[in-house]
């Protein structure tokens, strides 16, 4: 038996009302944002959620953040209901899970120095003492590859790669269990990109904490996770273990997505499988297998029947009525 | 229809365009040269800031002005060179024979018109027809970017439609004139990766079809890989390294190229740990006077530091600048290029 994961979500739904009116404004649909999405995220190690725009992996996220209240299930940290936390539990919470988010322009309050910024989930969770704080955040600017001295310079005067540096020096500093890398490295230009992602792991290495990371780069998964989920429109179509998933793609969705992947090498001839069409609307989802409408391979029970997750290897889980 | 590389088409010879700036002269593009031949795809590669998308807006003679201005150097389309021509004379060239697709279709379509009234005021420009045969042409160019229902979807206006089919009414828009050259700054940034794969294929598709040049501007090598033939890495304002793609994948010359492939992680296989580039690209109202990548470049001795390189000639078509190359290969006299 495993020990207790440090992140676990239990059929995690978030279903958006679309209203219409100004006054009196009536609900006429829902958004499935998030549609009954199960995981779980062992300490230490990286879970990487992947999907288009639109497919939920960000309403995921905000979901483990508790910037979301589930419509139904459950999301559990180190054990406990996160949405049912009050007190100094939840302040607990809020020191052991953390957040990188896309832009460092914009992450980071303009206003506060580079020492106020990273010692901030310190002093908001009051946690620490004053003279604890200053040593903590040498320590962990030190440890992101910052030098002290820049302690006290405002955000504007560091480049993209140094912001997300402070982010993730931000992130780091009160200890956490779990932080959330939303697009950790998309708004960053290509040079400072692998700096960044080098630096995450080795952090993961040094402090054990896990990771979840939403992303839309396949390759980036490939380098940062461990396991790596695929999501379509709010659901998880497949899971398994990083070098599974890349050795044997089994869903439909997520061989066309390796199939649009783009080479590393103009040698490198991938199997032609590129879908029509968009992704549909998730306010009124296709009914049977959401991505019916799309698929290659879709059969006449696949637009009625919603596919169940089946194990076709060890932790390798896929929703598809072709297996 | 396979494509045909033929004739050159466009010739851009050491251009140089500065912008002036209170706080001094950001040499944005310094020495650019590269030809392209007609049904070739070139690819232009570099980091925000490398002056990729200013030479593209060159090329167009799109640079902002007052502040920017082409200061030095050639660009000849067909034999002419688009920096004598006026003010009038350009306008007539632009989306007639060479047009752009810019990154983001959110802000290159007007929200307030519809798709077919942006579609046939494009056309109108270079069409002198009646009102029924222009919505005629905007239909027909809407089919040629493969979009379902063309007639309908010209009453649209942006918003009614999806991030890919908006990319697809530019590049519409693009074709619409047949141009013997198009633009295309990073098309794809803002698109998904199963609808950039579908947009790549249009792409490909309408190049055979037509035979047209293109230039991608991306930072992206997985699209050079996938849509050049050619390439161009930039680096703070100039190229470091340019040749046929297969060459540039298979033995990058300059340091920079070598770091940037290896920087980057791989969909195919496992790597253990990515290379990365230390430091940050220079500032460009503040060059240094050697090369431009000695600060971040691993082999980096006291000459790269003072002079800049020449161009060396790695192989066929293929040079780069960089003083490592001194010894095995020789200077090429012109940018290698401009075959």
């Amino acid at each position: 038996m495993q020990a207790e994961p440090i992140l676990r979500a239990d059929g995690l739904t978030k279903h958006f009302p679309v209203t219409q009116g100004v006054l009196w404004a009536s609900v006429v649909g829902w958004v499935k944002a998030v549609d009954g999405v199960s995981f779980s995220i062992p300490q230490g190690e990286t879970l990487a959620v992947v999907g288009e725009s639109g497919c939920g992996k960000t309403t995921t996220a905000r979901l483990v953040l508790r910037l979301e209240q589930p419509t139904a299930g459950h999301v559990f940290v180190d054990g406990r209901d996160v949405h049912a936390l009050s007190g100094d539990a939840l302040k607990d919470y809020r020191t052991m899970v953390q957040a990188v988010f896309q832009d460092p322009w914009s992450s980071l309050n303009p206003r506060m120095r580079v020492r106020e910024l990273v010692a901030e989930p310190l002093v908001v969770n009051r946690t620490a003492s004053s003279h604890e704080i200053k040593a903590r955040v040498a320590e962990i600017l030190n440890a992101v590859g910052l030098r002290p001295q820049q302690a006290d310079l405002y955000p504007h005067e560091f480049s993209g790669g140094q912001r997300q540096r402070i982010a993730v020096a931000s992130a780091l500093v009160s200890h956490p269990k779990l932080i959330v890398l939303d697009e950790p490295v998309s708004a960053l230009d290509v040079s400072i990109r692998a700096q960044i992602m080098n630096l995450l792991v080795d952090l993961q290495k040094q402090y054990g904490v896990s990771y979840l990371l939403i992303a839309h780069h396949l390759a980036t998964t490939r380098y940062m996770a461990h396991e790596v989920a695929v999501m379509y429109l709010g659901k998880i179509v497949e899971r398994a273990r990083t070098k599974e998933l890349f050795r044997n793609p089994l869903h439909p969705y997520t061989k066309a997505l390796f199939s649009a992947a783009l080479p590393a090498h103009p040698d490198v001839v991938r199997e032609e499988m590129i879908l029509s069409g968009e992704v549909p609307s998730p306010i009124n989802p296709p009914s049977g297998c959401r991505f019916h409408p799309r698929c290659p391979f879709a059969m006449r029970h696949c637009s009625e029947i919603e596919p169940e997750e089946k194990e076709m290897a060890p932790n390798h889980l896929v929703a598809c009525h072709l297996y | 229809m396979p494509r045909r590389i033929g004739d050159v088409i466009l010739e851009v010879e050491d251009l140089h365009t500065y912008c002036f700036t209170r706080w001094g002269v950001v040499k944005a593009v310094d020495g650019v040269s590269f030809s392209l031949r007609q049904g070739e795809a070139l690819g232009i590669v570099g980091e925000s800031g490398c002056g990729k998308t200013m030479t593209a807006l060159s090329l167009l003679r799109l640079v902002p002005r007052p502040a920017a201005r082409i200061v030095k150097g050639v660009i000849r389309l067909q034999g002419e060179n688009l920096l004598e021509k006026s003010e009038k004379e350009m306008r007539s060239i632009r989306g007639r024979r060479i047009s752009m697709i810019l990154q983001d279709p959110q802000t290159s379509l007007n929200p307030v018109f519809t798709v077919g009234n942006q579609l046939v005021e494009a056309i109108k420009i270079h069409h002198r027809d009646g009102r029924r045969s222009l919505a005629r042409r905007a239909i027909d160019a809407l089919k040629q970017v493969r979009v379902a229902a063309p007639e309908r979807r010209v009453q649209d206006y942006p918003h009614q439609i999806s991030g890919g089919m908006k990319q697809r009414v530019v590049g519409a828009i693009a074709i619409s004139s047949e141009p013997r050259v198009i633009i295309a700054d990073e098309p794809t940034t803002s698109l998904d990766v199963t609808i950039q794969a579908q947009y790549l294929k249009l792409l490909r598709e309408i190049q055979e079809e037509t035979n047209l040049a293109l230039i991608f501007i991306t930072h992206d090598f997985g699209i050079v890989a996938k849509m050049c033939d050619r390439v161009m890495v930039m680096y703070a304002g100039r190229p470091v390294e340019s040749g046929p793609v297969r060459d540039i994948f298979n033995r990058p010359s300059h340091p920079y190229t070598q770091a940037l492939l290896r920087s980057v992680p791989s969909m195919d296989e496992d790597v253990e740990r990515l290379a990365s580039i230390t430091g940050q690209p220079p500032a460009l109202w503040d060059l240094p006077t050697g090369c431009r990548f000695a600060a971040r470049c691993p082999h980096a001795d006291d000459r790269c530091q003072h002079d800049y390189p020449p161009s060396f000639v790695v192989g066929d078509g293929h040079s780069a600048d960089c003083w490592r190359l001194e010894a095995e290969c020789r200077p090429s006299r012109s940018s290698a290029l401009t075959a």
